[in-house]
């Protein structure tokens, strides 16, 4: 068993220690473009007009190739996982971006009228209305820019021991261990998928007040009146 | 019971002829809570004198003064236009007009969520720009049309929120929250419930619950009824009625819906495209006496039956004697036809009504009841109107409304003739108070 997972010394990681530097080097983006992207969207909310400009950018941001990024980067920050966590912050941008602004959108306008007239201002306004009622539009953005960020980050063995899960793929392919190589590939998408899962956890913890699948939800209902 | 002289303080006129037992149900109930509160009321228009009506005009003062208010937007389209209008406290003042007639935009300047352009509204004499925005807003309760309410909070934490933001603690929120669940006929099983699990009615209770939950002084009501199906909007109507009477809020109420305007007004504003006042005015008045056209246009065709609703039905004269038991004898049917009735109603042994039929037809013991020709919605004289008695007749294949008592037991019958000659009477006692117009609807 353990030596499925042993791991060659020049990939410098044992392959639980790959795993999590893959996670860092995945989810760390995720959030810090999710710090940038609430008030940008905020912004794009507020001004309407700022909404397809800034979408403009962002998509031509998502279009430059990741290794130009690097290329551009390693002069300010050398060989390290910064160089590879900017891009993916950079592209996850594209994704969060709208769906912040779609779901702060999706706000009724009663409700926010209600809330104005009891007496909210604009700051409680955006953070107990708002955002509590945007939250599953911004987590459906943060599970897609969360899955293809963890696929992204593969490509961090270009600029040398950054790529996590890559270098070992990148390893099995050169030396021509199978062994390698699957455990690179399957690795990947157990780690997107148990992400995924756990954000739609997350979601259905946040949001007790969403109506769930029509008739389970109802029959749920009418067994915890019962049992009452 | 002769209420009456106590409640009209400043009509100065016992009216004998229209006892308690005549008025509507409504201005029972209101008379009833207000009696005794406050004698400085004043009742104004031509027909503050019958005794009914000045019941349900009682003015205790003015709360809301707007005063000579315009709003004029950037793109030069103006919503409001030189706006005077004086909101008196504790009543319910309806704001009706079609759409863009500025009436949502008078409403949403009374709590800042649009600034005038000229002009000040006063809220108990002081400008309500006096003090902060949201200390305002606090002080007044504001319903809006598919309710608003917060999809991601619990029935009571929506019910809660202006008294938390008002800085009571959760227990007491909490509490309050619970108590009015319950003023607004709302379960209190649905208290940890979220929006999506209640319907449109229920939603729009709580609404309701939630912009009393602080007791404001002030309701902003913004078209709160009108997104819900006819038979909901009716309860929610009575029941805001009812929560009126326990609390005497001044009510502000916006609504399209000229029936909503009169069935819930002590006043009504009538509004025209541009931000006009057409006419301010109570909702007797307004059927009686429309200002211009433009009123009478908008008030529908049948503003006449409408205005029925406001006579009671009580001095209607009830004959007893076409009615006859399903077991009565054949001497009681045959005394019963040799009147001048041509149907005689036929009742349980209870003495609920089954139907009519021709004198003729009934044989003594053997009166099949599927045989009998349907005898409509009856009316109960002691509650309802004249207008409902006449719709009992009309809707009588016979012409001849039922009367019933509250338990619903037959108590008399009364043709469409009588109907009509009691319509006519009270035109002329309403109008005989004062305006030259009684010889015009008493031929």
């Amino acid at each position: 068993m353990n030596e499925l997972f042993d791991m060659p010394s020049y990939l410098e990681h044992s392959y639980f220690g790959l795993v999590g530097l893959h996670l860092r080097e995945a989810l760390l983006p995720v959030l810090a473009g999710l710090l940038v992207a609430l008030p940008v969207a905020q912004l794009c909310v507020r001004f309407r007009w700022l909404y397809p400009p800034v979408m403009w950018v962002t998509t031509v941001l998502y279009a430059i190739p990741s290794l130009a990024f690097f290329v551009i980067l390693i002069d300010y920050t050398g060989l390290s996982e910064l160089t590879v966590m900017i891009p993916l912050a950079v592209y996850s941008l594209v994704v969060l971006v709208p769906a912040i602004v779609d779901g702060v959108r999706s706000v009724p306008q009663e409700t926010l009228a209600a809330a104005t007239a009891m007496g909210l201002g604009p700051v409680r306004r955006y953070l107990q209305v708002q955002l509590p009622i945007a939250a599953p539009a911004i987590l459906a953005g943060l599970r897609v820019a969360s899955v293809s960020s963890i696929s992204l980050v593969s490509v961090g063995m270009l600029i040398g021991n950054e790529g996590a899960l890559g270098n070992m793929l990148d390893a099995g392919l050169k030396y021509d261990q199978p062994r390698l190589v699957w455990l690179s590939v399957l690795g990947t998408a157990v780690l997107a998928i148990l992400v995924d899962a756990l954000l739609i956890v997350l979601r259905v913890l946040l949001t007790p007040w969403m109506p769930r699948g029509t008739r389970k939800g109802s029959r749920t209902l009418v067994a915890k009146e019962a049992a009452r | 019971m002769t209420i009456g002289p106590l409640l009209c303080g400043t009509c100065g006129r016992s009216e004998g002829r229209v006892s308690i037992s005549g008025l509507s149900g409504r201005s029972q109930q209101r008379s009833r809570n207000t009696s005794g509160l406050d004698s400085s009321f004043n009742c104004r228009g031509p027909w503050s004198k019958a005794g009914n009506l000045c019941q349900t005009r009682r003015v205790f003062g003015v709360l809301i003064r707007i005063d000579s208010v315009t709003k004029r937007y950037p793109d030069g389209t103006v919503a409001v236009d030189r706006l005077s209008l004086e909101i008196p406290d504790r009543s319910i003042t309806v704001l009706v007009g079609p759409s863009g007639c500025g009436k949502t935009t008078t409403l949403r300047m009374i709590n800042r969520m649009v600034e005038p352009s000229e002009g000040a509204i006063l809220l108990d004499g002081v400008d309500i720009r006096q003090q902060p925005v949201n200390t305002l807003r606090r002080s007044m309760g504001y319903v809006i049309q598919n309710a608003g309410l917060f999809q991601h909070r619990t029935i009571l934490d929506n019910i809660a929120t202006v008294p938390r933001l008002l800085g009571w603690s959760k227990e007491k929120s909490r509490a309050r929250a619970r108590e009015l669940m319950e003023r607004v006929g709302l379960d209190g099983a649905l208290a940890k419930r979220y929006p999506y699990q209640l319907s449109g009615g229920q939603q729009q209770r709580v609404g309701v619950a939630r912009a009393l939950a602080a007791d404001p002084p002030v309701l902003l009501m913004d078209e709160p009824f009108s997104a819900v199906d006819p038979v909901v909007r009716k309860g929610l109507q009575d029941e805001l009625l009812r929560i009126q009477d326990e609390l005497g809020k001044t009510i502000v109420f916006v609504t399209h819906d000229i029936d909503e305007a009169v069935k819930l007004g002590t006043m009504v504003a009538v509004m025209r495209t541009g931000g006009h006042l057409a006419q301010f005015a109570p909702p007797a008045e307004l059927l009686s006496h429309p200002a211009d056209e433009f009123v009478e246009d908008f008030l529908g065709a049948d503003r006449g039956i409408r205005r029925l609703s406001f006579f009671p039905s009580a001095g209607l004269e009830l004959l007893t004697e076409p009615i006859v038991a399903i077991d009565a004898t054949a001497e009681r049917i045959a005394a019963a036809g040799s009147g001048d009735v041509p149907y005689l109603l036929v009742t349980d042994p209870d003495g609920k009504p089954l139907g009519w039929s021709e004198p003729g037809d009934l044989t003594a013991g053997e009166i099949e009841t599927d045989r009998l020709l349907p005898y409509g919605r009856p009316f109960v004289p002691g509650t309802d109107s004249l207008r409902a008695a006449l719709d009992c007749a009309v809707l009588s294949p016979t012409g001849w409304a039922v009367a019933v008592d509250t338990e619903g037991r037959a108590a008399g019958v009364v043709s469409q003739v009588t109907i009509g000659e009691a319509i006519r009477g009270a035109h002329a006692e309403r109008s005989a108070d004062g305006t030259a117009t009684a010889q015009k609807v008493a031929p």
